[in-house]
């Protein structure tokens, strides 16, 4: 019994560590990819300087902001000016524990799923702890005792929650479907049709939520530099504004991992293994991310709010009545 | 219980990972303050009163509205979940709540709940 769980505890720290490694991996990439792919939609090359093609430049800015002065503001409150890169970085980094990413394998003569854990309740902790984010932005604009960052902090936490419910909602119809909160049952369910074509409204609703939700493109608000500067994170330097950078990319991958486990298919594809069907359809969700950002203007403050409690809630409130509807008649 | 114990694990790797961030720089980078340095940042110019200002009553508003709409988002989870099983009963009931959240929603809209000026 014991051993059982010692064996238990190893396979799930090597989990934990790959899926770790592979995010880490991933938000270098997408910083690289980011400013080539837009540098060649906007007709310019880009970062072409360290490393072939500025490959290397994600670690060159990486090692530049590990050496930057630290600088805490005399005014700020240094407690909660620390904890907040903390409290955003690290829910960011811990959706990824339920998302699976593979079929069952066999390595040993044991079999191994490739997901850190799938719990019952898989959809909740989802929910619950990428609102979790709030806290830290919240935290971060306050703290710093500047008027840019209050009202970045202010304005992002508003968005986030006005789109937090339309999120939740775009994804009901899809448990409707499931029957369970389990993200390992979602992606089984999806083995001969994926989501997508049973709930495009859905996914629509699910799409733009996510965009405002990790305040990327056209609802990048609480950042608007032209009018607050840099938003909550205006006073942060060095690795402290690295951290929240990392965090809003790990937030970009990890909303990108839910679109494709509830209304892709997750790792499910023919041929190719599973897992590489997993990076392809998280590599499309967050090509078009980039392909959003350098395609549309930002939105304005209200017109941002309107959106969010004028179209997408109803919306979703009905995609729920449409689905149940559907679902009834077909008994 | 057991299997959310990986999920405790990938806690404390992450909670590792962003003190060591943090921490890393305050080591690493080179320190100089200065008063200048140290001031909060408003365009170059000096700092005009407290930072600590009042806000539009608006995000309190937002904030509430968004509590309310919350408990209902997760009213509805276990209602999607036994969803197939409920059939027409578990529909119809669903009409009437989502129905008399839309009033109330309504009321919200038409007394300007949800303006910007």
């Amino acid at each position: 019994m014991n051993k059982e769980l010692f064996i238990f505890i190893i396979i799930a720290s090597v989990k934990v560590l790959l899926v770790f490694g592979a995010v880490q991996f991933m938000v270098i990439a997408m910083i690289w990819l980011e400013r080539k792919i837009m540098a060649h939609m906007q007709v310019r090359l880009g970062p072409m300087r360290v490393g072939p093609h500025g490959l290397l430049q994600p670690i060159a800015d990486g090692i530049k902001l590990l050496f930057k002065e630290d600088i805490i503001p005399q005014k700020a409150s240094k407690f909660l000016f620390i904890l907040a890169p903390i409290m955003t970085v690290v829910p960011a980094l811990v959706t990824f524990a339920v998302i699976p990413f593979g079929d069952t394998i066999t390595i040993f003569g044991r079999s191994i799923d490739l997901v850190i854990t799938d719990i019952n309740v898989g959809f909740l902790y989802v929910f619950a702890v990428s609102s979790l984010g709030i806290y830290g932005i919240v935290m971060a604009g306050w703290a710093s005792n500047n008027k840019y960052s209050l009202l970045g902090g202010i304005r992002s936490s508003a968005q986030m929650i006005s789109y937090e419910l339309t999120l939740g909602l775009s994804l009901i119809g899809v448990v409707m479907l499931t029957g369970s909160l389990s993200l390992v049952d979602v992606v089984n369910e999806q083995s001969t049709l994926w989501n997508i074509v049973m709930q495009p409204l859905g996914f629509f609703i699910y799409a733009a939520s996510a965009i405002a939700e990790v305040n990327r493109c056209p609802f990048d608000l609480p950042e608007a530099e032209t009018e607050l500067v840099a938003g909550y994170h205006t006073e942060y330097s060095s690795m402290k504004f690295a951290t929240f950078f990392m965090a809003e990319y790990a937030n970009m991958i990890s909303v990108s991992a839910i679109a494709v486990t509830f209304f892709l298919g997750g790792w499910q594809g023919p041929f190719l293994p599973p897992v590489v069907w997993f990076m392809i359809k998280l590599s499309a969700c967050l090509f078009f991310f980039i392909w959003i950002r350098s395609t549309y203007p930002r939105l304005r403050y209200d017109q941002l709010m309107y959106f969010g409690w004028k179209f997408l809630l109803p919306l979703s409130l009905l995609n729920i009545l449409i689905t149940g509807l559907i679902m009834v008649i077909k008994g | 219980m057991i299997n959310y114990l990986p999920i405790l694990i990938l806690f404390i790797v992450a909670v590792g990972f962003a003190v060591t961030n943090v921490a890393l720089s305050a080591v690493l980078g080179r320190q100089k303050p200065g008063v200048e340095k140290l001031s909060p940042y408003e365009c170059g110019i000096e700092p005009i009163g407290s930072a600590r200002e009042r806000f539009s009553v608006k995000f309190y508003l937002i904030a509430m509205l968004f509590v309310i709409f919350d408990i209902e988002v997760i009213f509805l989870y276990p209602w999607a979940v036994a969803f197939k099983s409920l059939k027409v009963f578990g529909f119809v009931e669903m009409v009437i709540f989502i129905g008399i959240l839309f009033i109330c929603y309504f009321y919200i809209w038409k007394r300007g709940g949800l303006e910007w000026d």
